[in-house]
């Protein structure tokens, strides 16, 4: 059943794959982020409570759920390759680590400058505000401690065991607004049988949600070239790509320094 | 539309401020990343062709050794 799946774990089929997906993740990202925010900033109706500043949540939600999300998908590959022993599993990973890390820093930033017109303060320590902020902390433990490591199959174990203990701290942030009595508030639209939120104001986040999921995806493919390229630097094939792209580039300037130093 | 004028667009109701700083530093953050990981792939490219021309270097330097001697 899964069969179809082992290919990828060679690292040239997964550079393959990487390498077709990008240029759909870029045009998704870039339509889907230009529509969701124009019709969010200038079309959708005012909230009756909170005026024009809930047009925060454009941005706040989708990062949020999706720096979430990452994470997730984050442990499942490390998981993976703790498994099946995956390299690839460990390199996607730590591709995914990054920009992991800046969701949640943008889930951070906009909450804040939400919270301060309409909570009247940039930061209080709430339970939503501080499991998130433990999530920032867990991204950069797994970043560093990946880095930490000179044998990076060492380090994505390492790495990958901190990913998989942080895992607890997903329902923690999830369900944070039911189980405290927090400032924040509760869930939009993860109630889909009965959201609470007008449909006009909906469609443009479920817009810029599916944008800022390309736009993960868009990156994790960029990173995850980066990661196979830097750990199979010896292969016959990454070389051949890199002459290629290289030559491309410079439009014959790296041919004519290599000429100019071998004679 | 929801806003009269362009001018009352760009006041977000009197929440300009956190509205646009949201939004720019968003968008900056997202360039950011983005811009760092296109640049280290091509530096890494880079680097594999160094690597490339120097064993190659090394190479030859061998075989003329091997010659000479």
């Amino acid at each position: 059943m899964w069969k179809w799946l082992h290919p990828y774990a060679k690292t040239e089929r997964a550079y393959q794959l990487c390498s077709t997906l990008q240029p759909w993740f870029w045009v998704g990202a870039f339509v889907c982020l230009s529509v969701g925010t124009v019709w969010g900033l200038a079309f959708a109706p005012q909230d009756y409570q909170q005026g024009d500043s809930f047009r925060i949540i454009y941005i706040h939600v989708p990062s949020a759920i999706l720096s979430m999300g990452t994470y997730v998908a984050m442990a499942i590959a490390a998981l993976v390759g703790m498994v099946w022993q995956w390299r690839t599993a460990y390199m996607s990973m730590i591709a995914m680590a990054p920009i992991g890390a800046v969701m949640t820093f943008i889930a951070l930033f906009t909450g804040a400058a939400w919270g301060k017109p309409m909570w009247g303060a940039w930061w209080v320590w709430d339970a939503r505000l501080t499991s998130e902020l433990i999530l920032l902390f867990l991204y950069m433990g797994v970043i560093a401690l990946y880095g930490a490591f000179e044998d990076k199959q060492q380090a994505g174990k390492a790495a990958g065991v901190m990913a998989l203990v942080g895992v607890v701290n997903i329902p923690i942030i999830h369900y944070s607004v039911e189980w405290w009595n927090t400032l924040h508030q509760g869930a939009t639209i993860s109630k889909f049988d009965n959201p609470s939120i007008a449909p006009e104001m909906l469609w443009p986040l479920l817009i810029n949600l599916l944008g800022f999921a390309f736009f993960i995806g868009a990156v994790t493919t960029v990173r995850l070239r980066n990661e196979i390229v830097l750990r199979e630097m010896h292969r016959p094939w990454v070389q051949v790509l890199a002459t290629k792209q290289v030559s491309k580039q410079q439009s014959g300037d790296a041919i004519n320094a290599s000429v100019k130093e071998g004679s | 539309m929801q806003f009269e004028s362009f001018t009352e667009f760009l006041n977000m109701g009197g929440y300009a401020f956190y509205v646009w700083l949201s939004f720019g530093v968003t968008f900056v953050a997202m360039a950011m990343i983005a811009i760092q990981s296109f640049i280290k792939h091509r530096n890494l490219m880079k680097q594999v062709v160094v690597e490339q021309e120097r064993k190659a270097r090394i190479k030859k330097a061998r075989l003329q050794q091997q010659g000479s001697m």
